[in-house]
């Protein structure tokens, strides 16, 4: 190993402890630059040294938890992991990871690293990370003022993937968007896809095509998922869904987990959510078309915790509080959906800010179906944040009564006082850590309650760099 | 009394939330009695321009752009005559610049329906962010947010206001939008009539008496929440300024 690259390990390693010291931050993300700006080649010195396999995981939603999945799965399997747990998934929070994973000699000790890649920074970090893999979750659009349009986050990855023509994709074949993407660049492509319908009632959420990227045709759906994920054909040139090479069936749910056959195995999970499925598919594909031992994979599933992944479930006073991310229209729609699924009488808040990490624009609101809230059974919706007002006015053009107060503590405590026993927290990005401490505050401070860590991770991949 | 709203492309034009603006149109006309028809038109549908009283036509992507383009030729003459007539409409960005001569895109150069004497050109650098304009058509400060690579001159036409923050059709920072006739177009999501209630009732009062040929005049709504949403953004960008 060069002594450029021990030294960019070692220096950074020590930003790590400083940062740790001195409390500020998770050290995500900062050491990784510290080291690229020493040893500009570590990541790919790093990713070098991992003995079978990397996986890099990017797409619009699902990345967090499904690199999480696989981390799990692989860790069940005796593997040595590298994987960037703190969701930090810029150039430097992928590098940071392997500085975390490596000795002070420099040296790492790896069988798999599995790390989540933000679809914008794909092309920075592809090369250096050669990843023997490459998960692709979907497509749908998200943050639009950093992106600027969802065709040019999928040129991106396009571009980024064609940067490791060897590196297997494997893309969720039931959207449309990632299916052509994996057709389009030259890679070997392995698809997943689920051939029944996931969940009954399950509401739509914008499509980002409703044609064929062939002919132009408008696609014909036998039905949808959500979103524009589904069963599509083109009655123009013919393009059809492929049948996916790896598939989830039997999909069947019960008291808040689900039983699925995984490529001809019964597994059960503790989902509540219906896109957990793809994810639980998603990173089994994965193991598949890397050959990953996966004897293991139905007790990780059954284990993994999927609520605690972004959110956390509290208790203050009497009220039982579940605290939920939602940062764009598809992923707030499967959150409405829970919701729904809830039949108690609950109280819904919904935070909305607008910093850099949420996305300065908040259109998107207005892509999203409310009508469910009519028959959620929500006795009252606040709405608040820094673009609190933009949420009360979509809500009333939606009819849906809600009441504005910026001030999402006194809310809290208003409605735990007067009585509510099931209180939903909707926020979007930069609201989820300071909701979750100021929750934990509270549940610590009522008498009745009781104080439990509740763990939470979310990935970072706003302009915005943290420490 | 009854308005028609045509939702121009909801399958094709919907990158960003501008189906809103169809919504507060009708919402707007129903608290206050008066009938409101939403026709959606799929791409590639006809239009029965006759039977339209406003046209709602929103954002889309460069390659949406590029799809719609070889079936405009179809509509121009008709699209033309209705915005002759004082036909409303409501043209967001991708349509915005679509009402134009032509947009040159990165890659390519689209034909657009030359309704208006403007084009537009790609420029490296998109133009996003939110922005507030004064128009002297209204009282309150107008505000939205825009996200655009293409620049749009307007020549001689009357911008839809001047840009108190923000970038605006050239990124200039010096004007945005335009008005002609009974159009309103210009690169402003939000959506935009729903924080600036003011536009939406303009465009409502238009198209009731191009319809019925004479002054309607609109009962006052109470627009609480609307000027919180508009204050929560003009405040925060002009109050040095302003």
């Amino acid at each position: 190993m060069r002594i450029r690259s021990r030294l960019a390990v070692l220096c950074a390693k020590m930003v790590c402890a400083v940062i740790r010291i001195l409390g500020k931050g998770s050290g995500s993300a900062f050491p990784g630059y510290v080291a690229r700006r020493i040893d500009p080649e570590i990541l790919s010195v790093l990713s070098g040294m991992v003995r079978k396999k990397i996986i890099a995981v990017t797409g619009t939603n699902g990345k967090t938890t499904t690199n999480s999945i696989l981390y799990h799965a692989l860790k069940a399997e005796g593997q040595k992991v590298v994987y960037n747990s703190m969701g930090a998934n810029l150039l430097d929070g992928v590098i940071s990871a392997f500085i975390q994973a490596a000795g002070k000699s420099g040296r790492l000790d790896a069988d798999y690293a599995c790390l989540e890649v933000d679809e914008m920074a794909s092309t920075g970090v592809f090369p250096g990370l050669s990843p023997n893999c490459i998960l692709l979750t979907n497509l749908f659009r998200d943050q639009l003022d950093r992106t600027g349009e969802v065709d040019l986050v999928r040129d991106r990855i396009q571009k980024a993937a064609e940067e490791v023509p060897g590196a297997v994709l494997v893309v969720n074949c039931d959207d449309i968007c990632s299916w052509t993407l994996g057709w389009g660049c030259g890679n070997p492509v392995l698809t997943y896809g689920i051939s029944e319908k996931l969940a009954e009632g399950l509401p739509g959420g914008p499509r980002e095509t409703e044609f064929c990227p062939f002919c132009g045709e408008r696609l014909v759906y036998t039905f949808f998922q959500y979103g524009q994920l589904g069963i599509y054909r083109c009655p123009g040139c013919g393009m059809e869904r492929p049948r996916p090479d790896i598939s989830a069936s039997d999909i069947f749910w019960s008291g808040g987990t689900c039983s699925i056959t995984l490529d001809g195995h019964p597994v059960r999970a503790g989902a509540r959510a219906p896109y957990n499925v793809y994810n639980i598919l998603s990173a089994y594909a994965v193991l598949c078309a890397m050959d990953a031992p996966r004897g293991h994979f139905g007790e990780t599933i059954g284990r993994f915790d999927y609520g605690n992944c972004r959110e956390g479930s509290f208790r203050i006073r009497k009220s039982r509080v579940q605290l939920y991310l939602a940062k764009n229209p598809v992923g707030f729609q499967q959150k409405l959906f829970l919701l729904l699924k809830d039949p108690e009488p609950k109280d819904v808040v919904i935070q909305i800010n607008d910093t850099r990490l949420d996305g300065e624009d908040v259109s998107w609101l207005w892509d999203v179906d409310y009508r469910v809230l009519n028959r959620a059974n929500a006795a009252t919706v606040t709405t608040g944040g820094a673009r609190g007002g933009d949420m009360e006015l979509c809500l009333k053009y939606n009819d849906i009564s809600c009441k504005y107060n910026r001030n999402l503590k006194e809310t809290v405590e208003k409605l735990t006082a007067e009585g509510s026993r099931n209180l939903y927290i909707i926020t979007n990005y930069s609201g989820l850590y300071t909701t979750n401490r100021m929750l934990q505050k509270l549940q610590e401070r009522g008498k009745d309650g009781v104080c439990h860590e509740t763990c939470y991770r979310t990935s970072v991949s706003g302009s915005v760099s943290s420490v | 009394m009854r308005l028609v709203i045509g939702h121009l492309y909801p399958d094709l034009f919907h990158l960003y939330s501008d189906r809103g603006n169809v919504c507060c149109l009708q919402k707007r006309l129903q608290w206050r009695g008066i009938e409101a028809e939403v026709t959606p038109i799929l791409f590639g549908e006809r239009i029965d321009f006759a039977g339209m009283d406003i046209l709602c036509w929103g954002g889309a992507s460069d390659r949406g752009q590029e799809m719609a383009a070889g079936h405009l030729p179809k509509i121009r003459q008709d699209f033309r005559a209705y915005v002759e007539d004082g036909g409303v409409v409501l043209a967001i960005c991708a349509a915005y610049q679509l009402l134009g001569r032509y947009y040159r895109t990165e890659k390519k150069k689209v034909e657009g329906l030359g309704v208006l004497d403007i084009c537009t050109e790609w420029r490296p650098g998109r133009l996003v962010g939110n922005i507030v304009l004064e128009s002297p058509l209204f009282t309150a400060p107008v505000v939205g947010f825009e996200n655009h690579a293409g620049r749009t001159e307007i020549g001689e036409y009357t911008p839809l206001g001047n840009v108190l923050f923000g970038h605006g059709n050239m990124g200039r920072g010096d004007y945005e939008g335009l008005v002609y006739k009974n159009v309103i177009a210009t690169y402003l999501h939000g959506p935009l009539l729903p924080k600036n209630p003011q536009i939406c009732d303009v465009l409502l009062k238009r198209a009731l008496k191009r319809r019925y040929g004479r002054e309607i005049s609109l009962d006052p709504l109470p627009d609480e929440e609307e000027y919180r949403a508009n204050r929560q953004i003009a405040e925060r960008y002009t109050r040095s300024s302003v």
